[in-house]
């Protein structure tokens, strides 16, 4: 009997970089294609190749999200410090 | 309720003046209007600030200040809110945001006007880079 091959699912996720954290990686966006589960925290070694800096922020289709969280294709994810926006 | 993200210097009270004339359904209704207007300061930090730089994440901002905005309107009876806020390129005594909010008593349209402004600190996606000296510096939450 043959069987199929398991289906790999092959994700492109987009990836967009803010203020010191732009400045640093010297890009403010990246696309990553990829395959099998990704969280946050995998679409940020992928794509900056360094260690996340301490107070980093991420965000999944423009919401707060942690380095935990699973991506989905299509889905857009942003690195950046906190935000200091307002007035004091 | 209105949120505008602009680019370029702005007038808050001439703002409020448009916005409020622009509403006819506000007439009679409000018995309070509280405003709250943040400029950009020459100094921080002990240093003179020469100019600043306000980076966002245009859909991310836009969606959660629509956000802060309806969760005060929730919490709080209030007619309306103005919520103005720059971006960009930035010199000492531009006004850097306005929130303005109308209600029909004073003690709501001052704790929906706090709390819109605590809130877009912490929750809205901008970042300071002042111009002090010779160099550039971010701004970080505790400055």
């Amino acid at each position: 009997m043959i069987h199929a091959p398991a289906r790999v699912k092959y994700m492109s996720i987009t990836v967009r970089f803010f203020a010191s954290i732009r400045m640093k990686l010297g890009k403010s966006q990246d696309t990553i294609d990829c395959k099998g589960i990704m969280t946050v925290a995998d679409v940020w070694e992928r794509s900056a190749k360094i260690s996340p800096p301490a107070h980093l922020l991420a965000a999944v289709n423009q919401e707060y999200a942690g380095l935990g969280q699973a991506v989905h294709d299509g889905d857009e994810v942003a690195f950046f410090p906190p935000v200091t926006g307002g007035q004091e | 309720m209105k949120i505008q993200l602009v680019a370029t210097a702005f007038d808050p009270w001439q703002e409020v003046v448009r916005y409020q004339s622009g509403q006819p359904r506000l007439e009679g209704k409000f018995g309070a209007t509280t405003v709250f207007v943040g400029t950009l300061r020459d100094f921080n930090q002990g240093e003179a600030v020469q100019a600043m730089t306000l980076e966002h994440y245009a859909p991310m901002t836009e969606k959660h200040l629509e956000r802060i905005v309806h969760e005060a309107s929730s919490r709080w009876p209030i007619e309306d809110v103005l919520v103005v806020h720059r971006y960009g390129e930035l010199s000492p005594n531009d006004p850097i945001v306005l929130v303005a909010v109308w209600s029909a008593h004073r003690d709501d349209a001052f704790q929906a006007c706090r709390y819109v402004i605590d809130e877009l600190k912490t929750r809205a996606p901008f970042w300071k880079q002042e111009t002090v000296g010779a160099g550039k510096r971010w701004v970080t939450p505790e400055g």
